[in-house]
């Protein structure tokens, strides 16, 4: 191997390296002792001891990962052994984490140095951060017995979920298919339209416009109870307060976003005779699209935040809101942590889906032909 | 003073319509009420003042809002439990904390991030995804996993607060630490300064901007987590168990009130922010 396939390590690598490597070599001694370790924790311990090799001859970044994922392995292995956790196990779990950092602090060097293409393997770090994440929790609250009142253990959430689809798909369709996608088209809808309105009178923008921007400041959510009061405890009064959620953040881009088109541009329009839609439809809208999908991101936040806690107040036996607030006062957390699972990864979808319109509609702007934002 | 005409225009406008609509939708309870009561045929402006000052109107107009603060506010002991102040004061308490928290968090992730390749592209998508979890659903969780181990009082409600605000601070704070272009690196460079210089005299002040534009969207969402905090922990007081009462009562001028005090309270911090600003762009010579 060159040189050049494998630079020279830096300060905090060589200390993480340092520190897995004689960290596995004290697993490895430690649990030969004890006996009863599984042959994972025994394999893992043993390969971490040799990457310790890399201070004489260089290893390949992956190889790190391999060790790591081995080490992940023997934790989740050596887990239901023991009722208490030997010290070992917490080492282990050191070496390992310090193995993934470092596997992903060379990584991110190699894509740096351009020796790996940044597509895949830059995905690959927040994937490996994550999963540490998740191995961390899992280890740490079952190993330490943490109470379940305070945070279950993510395999627990996940039994609890597969166990529960019924329920938790009743939930979703009551609170997002209902309330968060009606509300947020209706919301979105009247405020992209009144900034449209609001555009040909300066006086109004000038009026409104402090407003708006005041009011997005505001805790609106705050107005749930009044909503319930008034569209009565069903899916309408959740929209409504998603209404008036989206509202003012719609309103607010869009007017901004409508004054992006410079002089210049709109004048060239008038040079073509262009009437005051077809500047609209032609110039402005597509100018002002960056601001739009800014709200409607933003948007699609606060309408499931609003959907879910205007459930707090009052609803039909069925919903998110509903049923985070009432598990919570039976202690069925892991429940709600599966409500929260779902409601995490519709979030995300939504937010995904909008932000692949957004590089779909304005593949012209500099922040999407850039690349990385 | 002609920003400030058309802002009044509206301003009034919406009073106008908010006096008008209460008489459509208190009516029907008002005729109900007259009916029983055994009055007919009243005329109308006896019937408008009517529907203005209903108990429990269903939309309670701008005075009866305004008298229930001072009455809330002015009228009763501070250290009453009826108090609105005293229910603005912990709201207060757990926001700022919250706000603090989630400052010096937002701070220092974006220092680890601008410094550290390998942590930028682990954490920011995490960062990022994290925010797109409803978080204040999980509020409810905060409070009673944390009171179950013996951490109740302000601490859960600020957490919430934190976890809202330090996301607009770690993105501005990663785009402001980053604003310094190569050639004012190269200059420092050329300086032979060392990282810690390159931070404390360039990337740090020319980062200050951004550290405020965050700073005021994340005091005004930091709010918001607090009452939501609040919802689900209603023994501690606050705004926000003033909008429960409320509304298990159906006191509907309560819920006004505490909405209004909310929002005043949101623009007064927003606006202290904005004065902190100017303070600190004073100290560092920026011409105003």
């Amino acid at each position: 191997m060159s040189a050049a396939r494998n630079p020279a390590m830096s300060q905090l690598q060589r200390a993480l390296a340092l520190l897995s490597g004689g960290v596995c070599a004290l697993v490895l001694v430690l649990a030969i002792l004890d006996g009863a370790a599984p042959l994972t924790m025994l394999a893992f311990a043993a390969a971490g001891t040799l990457t310790l090799l890399r201070f004489r001859r260089p290893v390949p970044f992956w190889l790190d990962g391999l060790v790591s994922l081995l080490g992940a392995a023997a934790l989740l292995q050596t887990l239901p052994i023991y009722a208490i956790e030997p010290g070992f196990f917490w080492l282990a779990l050191l070496a390992c984490w310090s193995l993934a950092w470092l596997f992903v602090e060379r990584l991110s060097q190699a894509i740096r140095e351009r020796q790996v293409s940044g597509g895949f393997f830059g995905l690959l770090i927040p994937i490996v951060f994550g999963l540490m994440l998740l191995l961390i929790w899992e280890v740490v609250t079952r190993g330490a017995n943490v109470p379940q009142v305070l945070l279950p253990a993510p395999s627990q959430i996940w039994a609890r979920l597969l166990d529960s689809v019924p329920t938790l798909v009743a939930d979703f369709q009551q609170t997002f298919l209902k309330a968060v996608l009606a509300g947020y088209a209706m919301g979105c809808g009247a405020g992209f339209l009144v900034a449209i309105l609001v555009d040909r009178s300066p006086f109004l923008k000038a009026g409104l416009l402090p407003i708006g921007n005041f009011v997005s400041a505001l805790p609106i959510i705050g107005i749930a109870p009044i909503m319930v009061m008034w569209f009565g405890f069903d899916w309408q009064s959740k929209a409504a307060v998603v209404v008036a959620m989206t509202f003012f953040p719609m309103l607010v881009n869009t007017v901004a976003g409508l004054n992006q088109a410079s002089v210049i541009e709109r004048d060239l329009m008038r040079t073509y005779a262009a009437s005051y839609g077809q500047t609209l439809f032609k110039l402005r809208l597509p100018a002002a699209a960056p601001f739009i999908f800014n709200a409607l991101k933003i948007n699609s936040t606060l309408a499931l935040i609003g959907a879910i806690v205007a459930e707090f107040f009052g609803t039909p036996i069925v919903g998110m809101g509903f049923r985070i607030s009432t598990e919570v006062g039976r202690l069925n957390i892991d429940l709600v942590w599966a409500e929260i699972a779902v409601a995490a990864v519709a979030g995300s979808a939504f937010y995904g889906v909008i932000a692949l319109l957004e590089r779909a509609v304005t593949f012209w702007h500099p922040s999407v032909r850039g690349g990385r934002a | 003073m002609t920003r400030f005409i058309p802002v009044l225009a509206i301003v009034l406008a919406i009073l106008v319509i908010w006096y008008v609509a209460a008489i459509p939708m208190n009516a029907a309870w008002q005729e109900r009420l007259n009916q029983r009561a055994g009055l007919e045929n009243l005329p109308l402006t006896e019937f408008v003042g009517q529907t203005w000052s209903q108990d429990k109107p269903l939309l309670p107009v701008p005075h009866q809002v305004v008298g229930e603060i001072w009455q809330a506010t002015i009228g009763t002991d501070i250290t009453s439990k009826r108090s609105l102040a005293y229910h603005a004061g912990v709201t207060l308490g757990s926001t700022l904390f919250g706000f603090a928290l989630g400052t010096l968090l937002g701070v220092g992730l974006a220092l680890v991030i601008v410094h550290n390749d390998a942590s930028d592209r682990s954490l920011m998508p995490w960062i990022i995804a994290s925010q797109t979890v409803p978080i204040l659903a999980i509020a409810p969780m905060v409070v009673v996993g944390l009171g179950a181990v013996g951490v109740t009082g302000l601490l859960p409600k600020a957490l919430i607060s934190m976890y809202l605000s330090f996301f607009p601070v770690v993105v501005g704070m990663v785009k402001g630490l980053r604003t310094p272009e190569a050639i004012q690196l190269d200059l420092m460079r050329t300086y032979n300064a060392t990282p810690w210089q390159v931070f404390a005299k360039l990337r740090w002040p020319s980062s200050i901007p951004f550290l405020f534009a965050s700073m005021k969207v994340g005091i005004a969402i930091s709010l918001i987590g607090a009452v939501v905090g609040e919802l689900s922990n209603n023994a501690g007081g606050g705004l926000g168990v003033r909008l429960l009462t409320g509304s298990y009562n159906g006191q509907t001028i309560q819920i006004w009130a505490a909405l209004f005090i909310a929002a005043a309270l949101a623009a007064v911090l927003v606006i202290a922010v904005g004065g902190a600003e100017r303070l600190a762009n004073r100290s560092m010579g920026a011409r105003s």
